[in-house]
């Protein structure tokens, strides 16, 4: 299915980061967003705040981000598409509806735009330190879907992605840009509508009466039922069985997380995406994502100037993680280095990917700036030797 | 021969299969859900087209045993839920039916704000002045001298007045009666129904199993007889008044039915006054792909 012309601002344009994402969220028929101020992610709903009276649908600004973080599950249980958009802090008070979210099978979007942390930390100054947050934030077990942008025209694709996934699995699914990327300001190409994909909502057709709405189809994932036509749908975040009734037994909780896990988990081969360039022959391999990307191939061409055999492996899913790609990886090349705006997240997948059969080394520091590219370069220089 | 099953007119309302519930015996929420089923009724309203949303705790089950559309969300944030559901469907009626520490503890900023902007949700309080499900703990709701787990010794911390505080932050109707006026509780509930706007209806309901025991005020029964004996029915008493007490009077009755621009039509006529033409205002905030 293609993007309702009337979101999409087809066209060649000078975008941020932050704008560019609404203008994703648009084409992809975001027609809700609750949201709440917060430095550097407050641009995406100013201008959808803006845009989005002239396409048909509303904005409303809520009175803090628990507010935001589940107004728009409302309005998706309404029949929008809908997302909210905060930063550290923010992100933090959100933790317990994207449990919801996960647990009532929502389709909805979250985007993040990173800044340093903890606390009030940096609030104009990028970080990636949400990267574990955004994957175990909330408690219990669950899958997420988490994109990195590394570009304004990332941001724009990704962002219709996230909208995409969200409704193909019924999961929160998280645009994690950071400070850099929401700020800088590039060329964004949006293509015409009808060459833009757009996943629908997978309203069931099996009539009110008949249909249990938490059954699941073979992918793991139930259909949704329509509000206000008669399924009298109930959705809780109590532990619930097929027809979506409070089931508090150990039996039903191991069926149903492990289905909330296993319908991200199962497909994580046809959810994940990554950029690789030269990883075949080489003997290092850089492995970044978001704004640290941009920098670690300044590090890398560098690298190759001197000779040294690198490749580049960004992750654009950071979650799910694509372990067995790293694994691959790992069992060809010397070394791995992992650069990262913080003290050692994304990381720890890479060791766990890895598991012994390479070396690994971590280049970050806890945000405020992005990398050096000379610092990239001296790990890489150092694990080549 | 022919057996006549007699059929409670609630009936049809409820998840029968969900039963037995939840709520204790003497417990006044099942009281206030029949008068809300009759009201429904009463009130000839589109089922497909009522939706109910609540929070948690023991008044947060409602929507779980209601035959509707039916949302259990989190602690305290049933009003944003509610708040997104009808501003992307306003065909829908919404609900939130919720109780007393889950609207005004944790949940009191979204309640304040949700009346202030004057979103067209009904909201129905059910206030048995303590946090029944986690085992009796103060509430913002619990008057003063009163034990509970939390203060054994008899509370001290000042407690809201619901009406007085919903009125201020700008509800268009409120109204209180307790588990006792079944029948009043009914048809404000259908006044509320033909409301446009952010309305509210507080029910003082009995807890006897943690409320009335613990301050030996006897059993739901007994409970009834209380609500009887000090109820005073004041409609239009201004809300500065109404505050409760421990064993004083409980005003009942309703206190406020003003008209005022609801949230979609403020909306409506800023951005008509200032897009015009390029406005374009959609039914529902329906994803059309």
């Amino acid at each position: 299915m293609h993007a309702d012309p009337a979101g999409v601002m087809t066209g060649s344009h000078f975008l941020d980061g932050d704008h560019a994402c609404c203008e994703g969220a648009l084409a992809a028929g975001a027609r809700f967003s609750s949201g709440y101020p917060i430095t550097p992610s407050t641009e995406v709903v100013e201008r959808f705040s803006a845009r989005v009276p002239t396409v048909g649908g509303t904005f409303i600004q809520m009175e803090d981000e628990l507010a935001a973080s589940i107004t728009l599950q409302g309005a998706v249980w309404g029949g929008a598409k809908a997302f909210t958009v905060t930063s550290g802090p923010g992100f933090s008070l959100m933790m317990e509806h994207i449990g919801l979210a996960v647990m009532t099978e929502t389709p909805c979007v979250f985007v993040n735009v990173q800044r340093g942390g903890p606390s009030t930390g940096l609030p104009t100054l990028p970080a990636q330190g949400d990267m574990m947050q955004v994957r175990w934030g909330s408690h219990g077990d669950y899958e997420i879907i988490a994109l990195c942008p590394n570009s304004p025209q990332e941001s724009f694709d990704l962002t219709i992605k996230a909208f995409n996934l969200s409704e193909k699995y019924r999961v929160p699914v998280f645009v994690m840009l950071d400070e850099v990327v929401g700020h800088m300001t590039e060329k964004v190409v949006i293509p015409p509508a009808d060459q833009i994909e757009v996943e629908p909502r997978r309203y069931t057709t099996i009539p009110p009466g008949e249909f249990l709405a938490y059954q699941p189809k073979d992918d793991l994932v139930p259909d949704m039922p329509r509000t206000g036509e008669g399924y009298n749908v109930h959705v809780t975040g109590l532990t619930h069985d097929e027809r979506g009734y409070p089931d508090m037994t150990p039996a039903q909780q191991d069926k149903l997380v492990k289905r909330l896990v296993d319908k991200i988990r199962k497909n994580a081969d046809k959810i994940i995406l990554y950029e690789e360039d030269q990883v075949e022959g080489a003997d290092v391999v850089v492995v970044s994502y978001g704004i640290t990307s941009r920098v670690a191939q300044r590090a890398i061409d560098l690298a190759r100037e001197k000779g040294v055999k690198v490749g580049k492996f960004r992750l654009i899913t950071a979650w799910p993680f694509p372990e067995k790609k790293i694994a691959e990886i790992a069992s060809k090349v010397k070394a791995l280095v992992v650069a990262e705006l913080n003290l050692g997240q994304m990381v720890r997948e890479v060791e766990r990917a890895v598991a012994g059969k390479a070396v690994v080394r971590f280049v970050g520091h806890a945000g405020g700036s992005v990398h050096r590219p000379e610092d990239i370069l001296q790990a890489i220089m150092e694990v080549a030797r | 021969m022919t057996s006549i099953t007699p059929i409670n007119p609630v009936e049809p309302f409820l998840r029968t299969e969900r039963m037995p519930h939840i709520w204790c015996p003497g417990c006044g929420i099942g009281t206030s859900v029949n008068s809300f089923a009759r009201a429904l009724t009463e009130a000839n309203m589109d089922l497909k087209n009522v939706a109910i949303v609540s929070g948690i705790g023991c008044t947060g089950r409602v929507a779980g045993y209601m035959k509707l559309d039916s949302f259990h969300t989190t602690h305290g944030r049933a009003i944003p839920f509610a708040t997104g559901l009808k501003l992307a469907n306003p065909k829908l009626n919404v609900v939130v039916y919720s109780g007393d520490g889950d609207l005004f503890a944790i949940g009191g900023n979204h309640l304040i704000h949700a009346a202030r902007r004057n979103v067209d949700i009904k909201v129905v309080c059910v206030n048995n002045l303590i946090y029944a499900m986690t085992g009796g703990q103060t509430a913002p709701t619990t008057p003063g001298a009163v034990v509970t787990s939390t203060n054994p010794y008899g509370t001290y911390d000042p407690s809201f007045n619901l009406p007085y505080l919903v009125e201020a932050a700008g509800a268009v109707y409120v109204a209180r009666w307790t588990a006792f006026h079944v029948r009043q509780l009914a048809r404000s509930m259908q006044e509320m129904f033909k409301k446009k706007g952010f309305s509210f209806i507080e029910v003082i309901s009995p807890c006897p199993t943690l409320y009335q025991r613990r301050n030996k005020m006897g059993d739901g029964l007994d409970t009834m007889k209380f609500y009887k004996e000090v109820s005073k029915i004041k409609n239009g008493a201004p809300t500065s008044e109404v505050a409760l007490s421990k064993a004083g009077e409980i005003v009942v009755g309703k206190f406020v039915d003003r008209e005022r621009e609801d949230y979609r039509d403020l909306m409506h006529d800023r951005l008509t006054e200032v897009l015009g033409d390029q406005y374009v205002e959609a039914e529902a905030c329906e994803c059309s792909i």
